[in-house]
């Protein structure tokens, strides 16, 4: 009982210490303060601000496209490389095992380092320059794709390796055998590799700002993230207060996926209850 | 070329794997609508065999007919062949309904039509969604599961997806149904009753079956023909009665059924020793011949012997009886050896019994070697015996007589010529009793693995395989496990070598 | 002997997809490190005769770093920072990973989610939140630099801390540590002897994943220090804004040479935890 107590307090003791941050930028998104910590009345008045800046509005949009078309591709190869390995021969299996490693423990800052410093020396070589939304593209994607690597690989090992000679048995081509069979068995692993690849994509700074060209929704200035715009604010002084506003809508996403997670996992805990009734 | 009556036919079909011949020259021709089963221990070939049929393995060499058209190297998914797995692969993903509409949804049936210029082409089409509503229907009913059509495969028993699986593949109506061990997932009731309505199945369809298990029971049950197989050779192909009436070897007898395997010699016109008795046979072979025979528990009959006993008959005296159901199982002695008998009638244990055989039950068999024979070993330079992965230590004087060996290694003549052995290629040949085996690795001459046991009434034929497949072959009175890991040895004095060519060849000047 | 030994004809087509991932994999994640690996080696000579520059092999770049007692002293600050980081997460989240892997302390799997939740908030804007709150409360970086730092690190990298040591301490063996009370252990001894030794996968994997990055992070010393702090991250950054290849290179090698020791020891511990960790974010 003294143990129930004690952790119970202990784990919401440091889930408030982490979240504490985060939620005296959101009590403070209510009031048009610079400075966090000054109270100068309540007020909605952050968030039309939030939404008219146009600057925000780019970066945000400029985030969610870079997210969405790196995960797409990262998990397009990732997933296609996880199959392809998994019926290669014991060997190069065990090295595309052992390379997808690499940029799971490398560094950040090395993986952005040593991409830039190649679009360097190849732009020096063709006399061109380099930098665009393309080698955002590709430094979004080198973060990612392990991953997806990662969470497909265990989807087809859990398979049964006989259902794709089933298919071929009933009369599926060897290419249609994959497509109506294998794929739809690794699929969730296929999704949550996306997702992952999602989140590593919104939340990374290091890589933008070393691979970001001009493009996308900043024309002909450097790309702007949310992050790489963050950075630049409150290197010179606190966070923006619009930047407040933005972070309680975020926060209210996130709960609100969370909530929505919660709630069609006990469902899909459900439906099984059920079925192991019959 | 082929015989049209024959649905398929293997010709020569040969499966290797690297060095690893795990099908060698397989011939077999199967009628239409045959139940044809082939059986043997795990590693025999047999899987492998129903891979090639259904497409998944190519032979390494020889042809597969079907109706007398070669498709050794059609792919799996252009042959009218249709396979029950062994952990049934049905989609996980799908439900009942769609798991057996998977095939009919691929397929593609021509129709013909006549074009603007009036001649007749052949077209494909798809199965309508009503077509293949009742064909899945009709399969459905034939396996009994007409109203599990939409539930999700997870929550089926064991039964249930078997009989999906097997729906599965007849709906689309294949010439050959292959079924890979399809009853071993199940408990043994299960089993048993699956194995009635698969059978019954058989007869209602009537398209050919070919089924591979290793039970030998569930074969004897099944089948129109038996394949059995050992080591990627056949060894006896027949119906059930002739396969456990009259097993060619000691391997299918063994395999068979329960059975007491003797080593007998001819003693007489129709007359054949062992168990220190002389019996009747209906088998010729000739005189003195080293033959196995096999005698089946329910063939002993049993007299309990009351009063001065006949010394001239066969006796021997009860030590086990233990009650099976429909009958009594006994083991009695005779001197050294044992005979498992089977009865109704319950006798006493210890009692003292006339144990006789009728002649037509006592089947001989030809033995198919009497002795370990190495015809690829050769002699390296220290003078040992290679054989494979073994080494061992050998007499090389019995090459030429009144020979030493000096102390460089030569072998030297009684008239003092002088011959190097180095790399000499020897026939080594040792008795079954002169091989020796202790437990564990490393502590002979050379490392196996027990592949095979079989107990011939006062001792053990064992077979030790080495990790390079030389077997060695050994009479032995312990008991020995299949799987147990051994060391084979042999004492120097006990190996017989011939000398491959002309010890002259050897001499040095 | 059935799945391994398979279709030689069928694998043909099947194996080749893997193709894209490994070209990919070439060009974007090997080809870089070898042209590291050729400026860590090599410098710039400028040849007046010619008014050219030539690239020459050259051991100028490890000189540059081994006798450059600023640089020597961002690898120590580095290592120090990385190391309490490292320890004060582990210190924080292993009663906290045991408690929620604990069913009769915590009974629904939400509140491991909500440790996890913040990692979808800007990880920029994070940092900013910390740094302001500090400021509030007196400790900025201007005077707090290390205690400035460290909080943010510990801040951001907890939740990489808990989710492998969750892992594992809900695969722990019950019955092992029934058998270890049945035995007469009191629970200290219990904790010493048999958790800690069963989680050592996990609190491996958590430590690769707190060191490694707190060493070459960036951001969160930058912004939390104001600028006082400059770790290994920030010192490949200033390199390169400097266009100095070869001494950025040589420190980007150095960072390599740390990440394949890290990779040594996740092959030899906690490989599949590590995965396991990856896929269930």
């Amino acid at each position: 009982m003294v143990k129930k107590i004690f952790g119970q307090c202990y784990i919401w003791l440091i889930l408030i210490l982490m979240y504490l941050p985060v939620l005296v930028l959101i009590a403070f998104s209510f009031t048009e303060a610079t400075n966090v910590g000054e109270w100068t009345g309540f007020s909605f008045n952050l968030f039309p601000r939030l939404f008219q800046s146009a600057e925000i509005m780019t970066a945000l949009a400029n985030t969610v496209i870079i997210a969405i078309s790196s995960s797409l591709v990262a998990t397009i190869l990732g997933s296609l490389g996880a199959v392809g390995a998994y019926y290669s021969k014991k060997r190069m299996r065990n090295a595309i095992d052992l390379a997808t490693q690499i940029p799971v423990v490398n560094a950040e800052i090395v993986v952005a380092f040593s991409l830039t410093v190649m679009f360097v020396f190849i732009g020096n070589i063709i006399n061109t320059y380099m930098f665009s939304f393309w080698t955002l593209l590709i430094g979004h994607v080198c973060l990612s794709i392990p991953f997806v690597y990662t969470s497909v690989k265990p989807k087809l090992q859990q398979m049964d390796p006989s259902l794709y000679e089933a298919a071929l048995d009933l009369g599926a081509s060897p290419s249609q055998a994959l497509g109506k069979v294998v794929v739809p068995e690794i699929m969730p692993g296929v999704l949550s590799g996306f997702l992952l690849s999602i989140t590593l994509s919104l939340d990374d700074f290091i890589v933008t700002a070393f691979t970001r060209g001009s493009g996308l929704l900043s024309g002909d200035k450097k790309i702007e993230t949310l992050s790489t715009l963050v950075q630049a604010k409150i290197k010179k002084g606190p966070i923006p207060p619009e930047m407040r506003a933005l972070t309680t809508v975020l926060f209210v996403i996130v709960i609100l996926a969370v909530i929505g997670v919660t709630i069609y996992r006990n469902q899909q805990a459900k439906k099984i209850r059920v079925r192991r009734a019959f | 070329m082929a015989d049209k009556n024959y649905i398929i036919s293997l010709q020569g079909v040969t499966k290797s794997f690297g060095n690893n011949t795990v099908v060698d020259d397989f011939n077999l021709d199967i009628t239409k609508g045959e139940f044809v089963t082939f059986l043997g221990p795990s590693g025999c070939g047999k899987t492998t065999t129903l891979r090639m049929i259904a497409g998944f393995e190519t032979p390494t060499s020889g042809q597969i007919l079907l109706n007398g058209e070669d498709i050794t190297r059609i792919p799996p998914h252009k042959r009218p062949i249709n396979t029950v797995f062994q952990r049934y692969a049905l989609f996980p993903h799908l439900d009942v309904y769609d798991n057996v509409a998977f095939g009919l949804k691929l397929k593609k049936i021509p129709y013909e039509v006549t074009n603007k210029k009036g001649e007749t082409v052949t077209k494909y089409r798809h199965y309508t969604r009503e077509e293949i509503d009742e064909k899945v229907m009709r399969a459905l009913k034939i396996i009994d599961l007409e109203d599990l059509e939409n539930r999700d495969i997870s929550t089926l028993s064991g039964g249930q997806q078997q009989r999906v699986a097997i729906a599965r593949a007849i709906v689309n109506e294949p010439e050959i149904l292959l079924l890979d061990e399809p009853l071993g997932a199940l408990d043994l009731k299960m089993r048993k009753e699956m194995q009635l309505e698969l059978k019954d199945m058989h007869k209602k369809i009537g398209i050919t079956f070919i089924y591979v298990t290793h039970d030998q029971e569930e074969a004897l049950t099944m089948s129109d023909t038996i394949v059995v197989m050992k080591d990627g050779v056949i060894q006896q192909v027949g119906n059930p009665i002739d396969i456990y009436n009259e097993p060619v070897n000691a391997f299918v007898a063994n395999f068979i059924g329960e059975s007491n395997i003797y080593n007998a010699t001819m003693v007489g016109k129709l007359k054949v020793k062992f168990l220190n008795h002389v019996f009747d046979c209906v088998d010729d072979f000739p005189l003195n011949e080293k033959v196995d025979v096999v005698v089946r528990p329910e063939d002993v009959e049993m007299t309990v012997i009351k009063g001065k006993s006949d010394d001239s008959r066969l006796k021997g005296k009860i030590v086990t009886k233990i009650f099976k159901g429909i009958h009594y199982e006994y083991v009695l002695i005779m001197g050294k050896s044992e005979i498992v008998t089977q009865s109704t009638k319950d006798y006493e244990l210890d009692s003292e019994v006339y144990i006789d055989v009728e002649p037509a039950n006592i089947q001989i068999m030809k033995r198919s070697s009497t002795e370990n024979v190495y015809p690829e070993a050769w002699i390296d330079k220290n003078n040992k015996l290679i054989i494979a992965d073994g080494e061992f230590d050998v007499d090389i004087t019995q090459l030429l007589k009144g020979s030493h060996v000096d102390d460089d290694l030569y072998l030297i003549g009684a008239d003092g010529k002088k011959y190097d052995l180095d790399d000499a290629d020897v026939i080594a040949s040792i008795d079954f009793t002169d091989v020796q085996i202790v437990d564990g690795h490393d502590k002979g001459n050379v490392n196996g693995t027990v592949v095979e046991t079989i107990y011939k009434g006062d001792h053990y034929a064992v077979l030790v395989r080495t990790a390079e497949e030389e077997d060695y072959i050994l009479a032995t009175d312990d008991t020995w496990n299949e799987g147990d890991l051994v060391s084979v040895i042999v004492e120097p004095s006990k190996i017989r070598l011939t000398l491959k060519g002309d010890l002259n060849k050897y001499e040095v000047q | 002997m059935k799945s391994n030994k398979v279709k030689r004809f069928f694998t043909l087509q099947r194996k080749y997809l893997c193709i894209p991932y490994i070209v990919f994999f070439i060009l974007f994640i090997f080809a870089p490190i070898l042209i590291i690996v050729f400026y860590a080696i090599t410098n710039e000579v400028y040849d007046a005769a010619t008014n050219t520059t030539h690239i020459v092999l050259s051991g100028q770049p490890f000189i540059n770093f081994f006798t450059d007692p600023s640089k020597i002293n961002v690898l120590f600050v580095s290592l120090f920072i990385a190391t309490i980081t490292t320890l004060i997460c582990l210190l924080i989240g292993f009663p906290l990973a045991f408690f929620l892997a604990d069913k009769q302390v915590n009974k629904n799997a939400v509140l491991v989610t909500l440790f996890v939740a913040p990692m979808w908030i800007n990880f920029v804007l994070r940092t900013g939140a910390t740094r302001d709150l500090l400021t509030w409360f007196g400790i900025n970086g201007g005077t707090h630099p290390y205690l400035a730092t460290i909080i943010g690190m510990v801040q951001n990298y907890l939740p990489f801390v808990i989710l492998p040591l969750y892992t594992t301490m809900t695969k722990l063996d019950k019955s092992q540590i029934e058998a270890a009370r049945d035995l007469g252990a009191n629970p200290t001894q219990v904790f010493f002897k048999n958790i800690i030794p069963q989680a050592v996968p996990g609190i491996v994997s958590a430590c690769l994943m707190t060191f490694m990055p707190t060493m070459s992070s960036y951001v969160i010393s930058d912004v939390l220090s104001e600028g006082k702090i400059t770790l290994f991250g920030n010192y490949i950054e200033l390199e390169f804004t400097n266009k100095a290849w070869n001494d950025g290179s040589f420190m980007a090698l150095i960072m390599l040479l740390f990440i394949a020791v890290a990779m040594f020891i996740s092959q030899k511990f906690g490989k599949d935890d590590e995965k396991e960790a990856g896929t269930s974010w």
